[in-house]
């Protein structure tokens, strides 16, 4: 692997994690309101696509989106402040956890839905086609939004209309608590893409540089031929569903089990043991990813709150 | 020098469709049967063969290209979207609901969504109960839309000229007993605001606040009572949201009667929401009798053409009302 590619995977995950494991904290604090999808044990998924996509390639995320939308390149203190409800949010306030966008590098929004992203990217990849750019359009989903009709639709209409997009399929096996095995006969995701005549592949979803490798040759493929690829992304959701979860749907040891196959953890033994990384250059990427969140907390905490006086400001567009 | 011609409504959706692809590449309409099939109600006509790869058939997949528009729309195309029925909202209202009037907002303004959904709505056609429907009320009801229902060919062609210009997602209620009505629409390049309610009768006894078709009726009927001595002002809103409210307001403060016309179902509808926004201004010191509405009764739409007709407002059953209002 990539000295530079590994260093940043490795920072990527580390600032989402502890970008989470923060957030998880004010919230119960209670200096954070509303509620929150963290994605902790699914940053390889999103560190190793997003490093994947160019910095136009517009990317769509889902309500668990903190993760996807930090490594397309998101304003680190500006999302904190987002999550904290604060005017210097990137959405000013307006969006919170489940809504974070930032035009500037392609993050065109996580969606509080489940599905219409994947309809939504094919816009997008429709317009990057008719503009004549060499773009893509990515849409983060879960298993669960697999089952959802729109999915169907936009698999469809992105492969009869040769759109480049990206379907990124996050696998983490349960929607909120219900197990993909109870949902869906036949779990193997990818093979939906043949319904569609569309390429697809599989990838261990916590080995990010499997998932880089993956996402890259997929964006590859749908930006020089045109057409849409699945990539299908194997994790676990560490953390659970939302702050109303109580994990009564799956074993300590389920867990347990998982927190083994860390992908963070998982990386550094990696990047170790092939000698990519050494272990001062691996606290030194952990100590800025540190630093980068308490900065980001900070300016979230010392930010103001927004106004209503402005509220019907964004309602429409001039 | 600007002509002026008479065209069909229908022919006046066309030519603000195929004027703005021409100044405009951006612009590309989607829609189910827009192509070869010229428009299940015939508005695209040849406009496949005028704009190549412009004017696209899409699957029956109403959520999948109404979001695809959505998309287009906030990566710099203007996409104008047909969707065969407005009843057909119901299967991809996470679109209308939830996604294209959210992005400006919920982004905090750093996203747009030019985009406009052309549908044809309301009765009159015996299309029954699931193609009949008027469900501008529940497009109201949704910040960050714009709804118009344009009643003329002149109005039909200016407002979806500034809906495509608009950089908002607006919704056109194109009503399918008005396509192939006829009127008079310049040859110039013009626009009818969005938002802005045009008096089409000035009247003093007695107000009445209507939109699309129900606006000719409304019309007839103010014939008919001027001939009776009442004088009715007819206000065509054009577009209900955001309602031009001032023009209503003052019409009321003069006439002090106001009677609402529409041929959507009475309950929870707009003629509830202009009732409460006159209640709400200082024109209810002027009424000197109790706002009526006069909207289709609240089933659905029926087939048999006696019933379809019976339930829906008409010439008779305004004069009645008006009559009432002011006696």
């Amino acid at each position: 692997m990539d000295k530079q590619l590994a260093a940043q995977l490795l920072e990527k995950m580390l600032i989402c994690r502890k970008f989470e494991e923060s957030v998880q904290y004010y919230f119960s604090l209670g200096m954070i309101h509303g509620t929150t999808h963290l994605g902790i044990g699914e940053e390889a998924s999103a560190a190793g696509s997003c490093l994947a996509l160019d910095r136009n390639d517009a990317m769509y995320a889902t309500h668990r989106g903190h993760s996807a939308a930090i490594c397309k390149g998101v304003d680190v203190k500006r999302m904190m402040a987002e999550i904290f409800g604060k005017a210097t949010g990137v959405c000013k306030g307006h969006g919170g956890s489940m809504h974070i966008a930032d035009a500037a590098c392609g993050a065109m929004g996580s969606n509080g839905i489940v599905g219409p992203s994947a309809a939504l990217a094919c816009g997008s990849a429709f317009a990057f086609k008719n503009q004549g750019k060499k773009n893509c359009a990515a849409a983060f989903l879960g298993d669960g939004a697999m089952n959802e009709g729109v999915v169907h639709e936009a698999m469809n209409l992105a492969s009869v209309w040769n759109l480049p997009v990206l379907f990124l399929c996050i696998n983490n096996q349960y929607g909120m608590s219900t197990h993909i095995s109870k949902v869906m006969k036949n779990t193997d995701i990818a093979a939906r893409a043949k319904a569609y005549d569309m390429k697809s592949v599989t990838v261990d979803g916590n080995d990010a540089y499997a998932v880089f490798e993956a996402v890259s040759g997929a964006r590859k493929t749908a930006v020089e031929n045109s057409e849409p690829f699945l990539v299908v992304m194997n994790s676990y959701r560490i953390s659970g569903h939302s702050k109303s979860d109580g994990n009564q749907y799956r074993t300590k040891e389920e867990i347990q089990h998982w927190k083994q196959l860390d992908p963070i953890r998982l990386f550094k033994e990696k990047a170790l043991s092939e000698g990519t990384l050494t272990s001062p250059e691996i606290l030194d990427i952990e100590k800025r990813a540190e630093s980068l969140i308490s900065e980001s907390v900070q300016f979230a905490i010392d930010s103001p709150f927004p106004g209503v006086e402005d509220i019907y400001e964004d309602v429409y567009s001039e | 020098m600007s002509t002026q011609n008479e065209i069909t409504y229908a022919q006046a959706v066309r030519d603000a469709m195929r004027e703005e692809m021409i100044k405009d590449p951006s612009v590309v309409l989607m829609g189910e049967d827009i192509g070869v099939y010229r428009g299940a109600f015939g508005v695209t006509q040849d406009m496949y063969q005028e704009f190549p790869g412009r004017v696209i058939d899409t699957p029956i997949s109403e959520a999948g290209f109404v979001g695809c528009a959505i998309g287009a729309a906030m990566s710099g195309m203007r996409p104008v979207v047909e969707l065969m029925f407005s009843d057909f909202v119901s299967v991809c209202w996470d679109m209308i609901l939830n996604q294209a009037p959210k992005m400006h907002f919920m982004f905090g303004g750093q996203l747009k969504v030019p985009m406009v959904i052309r549908t044809a709505a309301g009765c009159g056609t015996g299309a029954a109960a699931q193609h009949s429907q008027s469900l501008e009320a529940m497009l109201c009801h949704i910040p960050g839309l714009k709804v118009a229902v344009p009643s003329t060919p002149y109005d039909a062609k200016g407002l979806l000229k500034s809906a495509i210009r608009d950089n908002n997602p607006v919704v056109i209620l194109e009503q399918k007993l008005l396509y192939r009505t006829k009127g008079i629409v310049p040859s110039r390049d013009y626009t009818v605001p969005l938002g802005k309610a045009e008096i089409r009768r000035v009247g003093n006894d007695c107000t009445i606040v209507t939109y699309g078709r129900m606006t000719h009726v409304s019309i007839r009927a103010a014939e008919k009572l001027a001939e009776e001595g009442i004088s009715t002002e007819v206000i065509d809103l054009r577009t209900l949201l955001p309602m031009d409210k001032s023009t209503v307001i003052e019409s009321v403060k003069k006439t002090k009667h106001l009677l609402i016309v529409h041929e959507a179902v009475k309950t929870g509808g707009l003629g509830a929401e202009i009732s409460a926004m006159i209640s709400e201004s200082d024109a209810f010191y002027y009424l000197d009798a109790p706002i009526r509405r006069l909207c289709a009764e609240d089933v659905p739409v029926p087939f048999s053409a006696v019933l379809e007709k019976g339930v829906l407002p008409d010439e008779a059953k305004i004069c009645a009302a008006v009559r009432e209002e002011v006696g």
